[in-house]
Parts: structure tokens; sequence; C-alpha cells
């Protein structure tokens, strides 16, 4: 059976050392937000993550959704740990407090969705989909929807999904078909189905909150015209009970590789009543609301698994007692010496920290650039900000669930067979992390829309607000002796970055085939220096609490450790990928398709 | 009725301990540190019973760091009204705050605050002395019912089930009494958010060991900490006699 502890000092660490996340306090808003109110939530929620929603992991994979006549019953134990989820105010952590909410910042919202995606991948979809809903809602939905739905999504005794995909496409939303026909009164009936509608039917919540892309009559040919609607499983009374049944089915749940305990729905809406959410034909712009949430929240999936993973390769390999060290015998009073001792296991182990830490680093960060995009009283800061998040999202996303998947694998691999064997829980890890490369926008549609869509914005004004605090603080730790070590692999790593994205910028203008060739290489790439730069950042934090003398010594060594481990032996990777993105686009599309 | 609870900062009960290279203690640097559970049990015990109408005022006391604030923040949480921390940066165990000056500590505050009860945790999973509650019992002269695993109160009258070794006993005591929890008391909740945040707002008071009076300095002397002896490998033997020459000669325990 695995295990799960919160890593809190390891979360402590980052927000406090390395981030100052108590300058949230600044914010308008955020007036109340202390470390020490920080770190208690952090306690309570790692509580609930590790004793509530943990030790139905394992069994809720096993016994899975089960699914009777439109009806989804989740697995046991699920609607318990729900019910202790939601009372204890926990959908509503970052919700606005106008509606109920607790109105704390992003940040903690992401270290929340951290743990709960170590502790149980599938049971945080269910209140992750209705933070989607909410969002949408609270940008673009009409005060009185966001009097009605707001209240119950944050109370959690109602939930949210997003329906966008059909049968027939899924990337393209441009050409879906379901209709939205205008009714007398402000409402509209909705016709069509929508697959793999995550959390689309469960027996959690009193109701379910579909917001629905759909095409309104008159609408103009691809995205331009998709529309974004609310349909609630259940039409809401006026007083807000939960009224008659709306024409809105589960068809079917899908048998999956992974995330066994989320139900993933057919919906079929067969003239559902529904309400326009913002404006007619504006609903992609309120989709990528919902979306940019979302993709943050999907990398945090990857994090999480991640650090699970990490947990139990690291104690089956302290523990694993099997062979000699290669360099004579280690643990003399044992038949065999633990597995950790060989090299060629610490290499999977070190990966695994490195990515970890290094990855929590990066998503933190966006978390905090996210709090001061949306509430920090200067424009420029804000638009800042914003630039930043913008440009990491799609990097959070992909590089968090690529190393989801990679990193689960390792660690079961430090099981051997055991890993392959479902009672010891990897192998559950390998699968459930799988998806998160595929949903919300596959990675190779991240690596797009960095290259596509990112690289260009403001003519590279997204790419300085990353480059420009890079280079900032290679400046300023170069000559640092203790840095220098850190600073020179980061200074080398960020200079051939700036190369291959000038190739790029260039080469894909002429020919867009040039860009979309680097994009994925091109991701990780950027990915792997930006984690050099968290792992700079981390090393400095560790230096300056050695010399205070302040705390574990041993933690804040093996900060600096790791970070040598990361520049030395998983940061050239970048130079890897940067040779991939030099070689351009003729070996990959003078194939003939035929020819394959 | 108002209830004062005793609250302990010490090393959660995941952690896996070690004991510092001089082995004086063990290691607490970076540490994840918790409500002690025994008192988590006797904070969600007095907060049921204020939620039942039988109590006004729970108060949350610790002794210990600047930093066991964070403890009673969590008893606050979960329900305390109010906090004090007598703050000292002695160890409190063994050779630090020992059981007596704990007890001392504690009658003090009851001097001043004059609770009707006091629940606390039978004894806190550092030391594990499993004293304090009887000492000060009798430092008050108040009546006791010590690892209690149900309590009824009506009026001023107290019942306690207590957990012993030959199955349950049942008291009843009149009150001002002192209550020790035992594990089956209750199961703790986990705080509520908005809990959490109200928390932040309590009242907390931080008061120095002089201005109640009493006097830290330690009574014993840690001669040494040290881990408990690595266990080795079993031996099977052929016969009874090999195994009695082994147990009178190998391993001298006969």
């Amino acid at each position: 059976m695995p295990v799960y502890n919160p890593p809190s000092e390891n979360i402590k660490f980052i927000l406090h050392d390395v981030l100052n996340a108590s300058q949230l306090s600044e914010l308008p808003g955020y007036e109340e937000v202390s470390e020490d109110l920080m770190d208690q939530i952090l306690e309570e929620g790692g509580k609930i993550c590790s004793e509530v929603l943990f030790p139905i992991n394992l069994s809720g994979d096993q016994e899975g959704c089960h699914y009777e006549n439109g009806v989804v019953r989740t697995p046991e134990g699920f609607k318990e740990a729900y019910d202790t989820f939601a009372e204890g105010g926990w959908c509503g952590l970052s919700g606005d407090p106008e509606y109920g909410g607790m109105g704390m910042p992003v940040l903690m919202n992401t270290v929340m969705q951290e743990m709960i995606c170590s502790a149980n991948m599938s049971f945080g979809m269910y209140p992750g989909l209705s933070q989607g809903a909410y969002e949408a809602l609270h940008h673009f939905g009409t005060d009185e929807q966001k009097e009605l739905y707001l209240p119950k999504l944050i109370e959690g005794t109602w939930s949210g999904t997003m329906n966008l995909t059909e049968p027939h496409c899924g990337t393209d939303l441009g050409l879906i078909k379901t209709k939205a026909i205008p009714n007398d009164d402000d409402s509209f009936q909705i016709t069509g189905t929508k697959i793999f509608i995550s959390a689309g039917e469960h027996d959690l919540t009193e109701n379910i909150v579909h917001l629905v892309l759909a095409k309104l009559p008159d609408a103009p040919d691809g995205v331009k015209g998709i529309s974004l609607f609310v349909v609630p499983k259940f039409l809401p009374n006026d007083d807000g009970s939960v009224g008659e049944r709306n024409g809105v089915r589960c068809g079917s749940i899908e048998h999956k590789m992974g995330i066994h305990a989320n139900s993933t729905c057919v919906m079929n809406f067969d003239d559902a009543k529904g309400w326009l959410v913002g404006e007619p034909h504006k609903g992609l712009k309120a989709m990528f609301v919902m979306m940019n949430a979302a993709r943050l929240g999907v990398g945090m999936q990857g994090l999480g698994i991640c650090e699970v993973a990490y947990q139990n390769g690291l104690d089956y390999a302290k523990d694993r007692l099997q062979m000699r060290s290669l360099t004579g015998v280690k643990a003399p009073d044992k038949p065999a010496d633990p597995i950790i001792v060989h090299p060629d296991v610490r290499r999977m182990l070190l990966k695994a920290k490195a990515v970890t830490e290094g990855g929590r680093a990066l998503s933190y960060w966006t978390g905090l650039k996210l709090d001061i995009s949306q509430r920090h009283p200067d424009e420029t800061i804000r638009q800042e900000a914003d630039d930043l998040v913008a440009l990491l999202t799609p990097i959070v996303k992909a590089y968090l669930t690529d190393m989801g998947t990679e990193i689960a694998n390792e660690c079961l691999q430090c099981y051997g067979g055991h890993g392959y064997i479902a009672e010891w829980g990897m192998e559950q890890y390998v699968r459930d992390a799988r998806i998160a490369q595929i949903y919300e926008g596959t990675n190779g549609i991240q690596a797009l829309d960095l290259v596509g869509r990112k690289m260009g914005q403001g003519y590279g004004r997204l790419l300085r607000r990353f480059f420009h605090p890079a280079q900032q603080f290679i400046e300023d730790h170069q000559a640092d002796e203790n840095m220098q070590e850190f600073v020179f692999a980061f200074a080398k790593g960020l200079a051939k970055l700036q190369q291959s994205t000038a190739m790029i910028a260039q080469k894909g203008l002429k020919n867009p085939d040039e860009a979309g060739a680097a994009s994925s290489d091109y991701l990780r790439q950027f990915a792997l220096v930006a984690l050099a730069y968290m792992w700079c950042l981390m090393v400095k934090a560790a230096q300056a609490k050695l010399e205070s003398g302040e705390g574990d010594k041993e933690f804040y060594e093996s900060k600096i450790k790791t970070a040598r481990f990361f520049m030395q032996r998983m940061l050239p990777e970048a130079d890897g990928r940067f040779k991939m993105v030099l070689a351009g686009a003729g070996s990959l599309m003078d194939l003939d398709a035929d020819a394959f | 009725m108002k209830i004062l609870v005793p609250v302990k900062r010490v090393v959660d009960y995941n952690v896996k301990v070690r004991v510092k290279s001089d082995q004086t203690g063990v290691e607490l640097a970076n540490v994840k540190m918790s409500v002690n559970p025994f008192d988590e049990i006797a904070v969600e015990e007095a907060v049921r019973l204020k939620e039942a109408g039988k109590a006004d005022e729970v108060i949350a006391v610790s002794i210990g760091p600047e930093k066991a604030q964070e403890q009673l923040r969590t008893a606050m949480a979960i329900g305390a009204d109010r906090g004090i921390l007598v703050k000292t940066d002695d160890p409190i165990d063994l050779g630090g705050v020992e059981p007596l000056a704990v007890a001392k500590t504690l009658k003090a505050l009851v001097d001043k605050e004059s609770p009707d009860l006091v629940i606390m945790g039978k004894q806190s999973i550092d030391d594990d002395s499993n004293q304090t509650g009887q000492m000060l019992s009798a430092l008050l002269g108040w009546s006791q019912g010590t690892f209690a695993s149900e309590l009824e109160i009506d009026g001023d009258s107290i019942k306690v089930t207590r957990e012993v070794d030959g199955g349950l006993e049942t008291l009843e005591l009149k009150a001002p009494a002192i209550i020790t929890t035992d594990l089956r008391l209750n199961e703790p909740r986990y705080a509520k958010l908005p809990d959490i945040m109200k928390a932040k707002k309590k009242q907390l008071d931080i008061i120095e060991p002089s201005e109640l009076g009493v006097d830290y300095s330690p009574r014993l002397e840690i001669v040494k900490v040290s881990e408990p002896a690595k266990r080795e490998g079993g031996e099977k033997v052929e016969n009874v006699d090999e195994l009695i020459d082994k147990l009178k000669n190998e391993a001298k325990v006969i």
C-alpha cells in the first residue's frame, strides 16, 4: 500500500523562503494573508488530503464508477469524503467572499491542488471542474446568474462541468454541432451530444451545473460562432432550491486507462433548457477563462503525481534489501544493502526529486503571478504578471504532466516487479498521470500555443517577462562564488534558449511548419531552463538559511545538492532539444504520407 | 460552565523521530510539529460540550515557545474561544519544564481563570509521562477522572467512563474536576476553513512564567537519549535443550 505525507516543509520552503509569498498581503483583498495563516491552511488542508482523500484512492481505482440507467454512482467512500471536503469550506478556498468564498489567494489554491492530486487525482476532478465553471460564471455571468450559481458552487452543494468536446471534434471546437435555439423568454433549447465530460454525472452533489458550448442559429462558421451556455441538471427554482429535471442525461460512462473513480460521461442534451453566458458567438473567449485556470490545474495533477510517486519510490528504495553496493557493504547488519545505494536507483530518485521540487517552485511562482495579475493596484505590474502567466501556463501544463507520467514510471521502476503489481499502488499513478498529457489541450497543442500564440504576442513582450528578470538574476549573482556553479549553467541554458527562440521566430514567419516542428522540443527546452532558474532561486534561499544558521542544515544542503544534480544531469537535455529545434522541419515533413 | 484545555506542541505523530547527534534529545529543527493528539481529543470534547449548551467558554492554554501559538490557533479553529500561551524557550520535557512544573503553571492559570473543568490529554506523545493531570488534581484538591472514554455532564455532576485494564469503570465526580482523555473519547473534527480564518482573530494572550510565579528549574537531569537497540535477526534452534542453553548463556534472560 502506498503512503502520502503532505510535503509541508518543502511547500513552506518555496512559499516563504523562495517566493516570499507573504508579499501577497500587500494586495487589496489579501490583507489578512500572513505566513501563519498560509501555514495553518496548508496543515489543515494537508490533513484532509492525507487522512480523508488518500485512503480511498486505491480502492476508488479498483472499484471505479458505476453506471445504471443514466445514473452514476461514485466508488465507496467518495460521497462521505466529498461532504467532509465541502463542509470544510475547501471548495471555496479562493472563491469570492461576496458569494461566500474564503477569498484566499490563487497561490493557496495551487498548493491545495497539488496535495489533492497527490492524494487522489480522481477525487480532485470533481471540485476541480466546479472551479472551472465558477471562473467562467464569475467572469462572464450576469448578476442574476452569479447570485444563483456561485454560492452553490462555493459551498460545493452543486458541482460544475465543462462541456466542450463532441464525438467529431476536440481540439478544433469550431466544428461543434450542438445547437441552441432561442425560446420566447431569455432561455435557449440546447440539443446535441458531448463526450469525455469529466464529472458530467455523479452522486456527490444535489445539482450539476453544465457549461456548454453550442451554436446559435445565426452563428458564423468556425470558432467565431460558438457561444457558452449554462445548463443545470435540475432547473433551479426562484428561491435557489432544486426544481424540475432538465433535458440533459448521461448516456454512458467511459472505460478508461486511469482515473477510474472519476466519471467520464457521454452527455446527451435533448431540448435542455439553458441560458447564455457572456455575449453571443463569444464563447471561445469565455472558454479560455475556464481553460487557463484548468490548464494550471492539470499541471498540478502532474506535479501531485510526481510527489506521491517520489515519496513511495524513495520509501521502497530505502527499505528493499537486494544485492550489495558495488563499492562494498553498506548495511553489514542486514542480509543485503537497501537498493538506494545503487547509482542507477539514485538517478531515478534524484530525477524525481529535482523535477518535483523544481516544478513546485515553477508552478507556485505562476500562481503567485496570477494573484498579482488580478489584484495589483498598478496596471503595468498587473499586465507584466499577466504576460508571464500566459507564457508559463502551457509550459507548466505540458512539462509537469509529461513529468507526471515519466516520474511515476521511474518510481515504479524502483519497485522492480512489485511496481507492476496493482496492490503496491504504483501502476495506478502511471495510469492516472497519463490523461493529464492529453486533456485541456494535448501537450502538442500546448507547444503550439507557446510558439504560435505566446511567442509572437506583442513582438515578444511575453518572452521578455521571463528573459529580463532571468538575465538580471544572472548579472546580479554571477560574481557570487557560492552561486557561480549554478548561475553559469543556467546562463548557458538561457543563451541557447534565446537562440532557439530567435530561430523559430525567424523561420516560423516564413514557414509555419517550422514553428510547428520545433514546438515540443522548444517547450521542453524552455521548461528545463525555467527549472534551472528555479533551482538557482532555491540555492540562493538555502544558502541564506545556512549562513544564518536557522533551521535544519541537512534540509538546506539537500537543496544545493539536488540543484547540482539538476544542472549536471538534467539541464544538458536542453542542449539536445536545442539541437533538435535547430534541425528544422525538413526531415519531419519530407516523407510523403503514403511512404510511412 | 467554563472549561480550560491545555494543549502541547509536540513532534507530529507521523514523523520518524531522530536522536540528536550529541544524545541530549531528539531533533526538532525543520520537523513538523502538531497538537498532541490526546489534547486534540480534549479540545474536541470541550467544544462539543459547548455546542451542546453545557459549557459557555473554552479556553485553550499552552506552555512552550512562541511558535506554540500555531497549536493554540489550531485549538481555536476547532472551536476554543480564546488562548493563553505561557511563553518559555525551555523544552517542555524531562530535564526542562517537567510535569510538576506544568501542573503548577496550570494551577496558577486555574486560579486566574477559575474554570469549572479542566479537560486534558492523559499524556503527551513525546515524553509519555502521564503525570500532569494527576498532579494538577492533587495541587488543586479537585477530583479526577483519568483515561476517559466517555463523558457525561449534568449540572455539576460528571460521569466518566474510564478504560482500565479489566474493562470499563464508571465514576461519578462533582465539578470542579480534572478529566484526562483517552483515544476513544471522540474523533476530533477536521478544522473548517472559515473557522481557521476566524481563529486568527480570536484573542491570544502571551504571558511569562514569572507572571504566574512558577519556577521551571528542572528536578531531573537527562543523562543520555539514544535510539532503541536495533533488532537482531532471529535464530532457529533444534530442540528445547538448546533453547534453554541459549536463553541462559547467550541472551542471559533466565
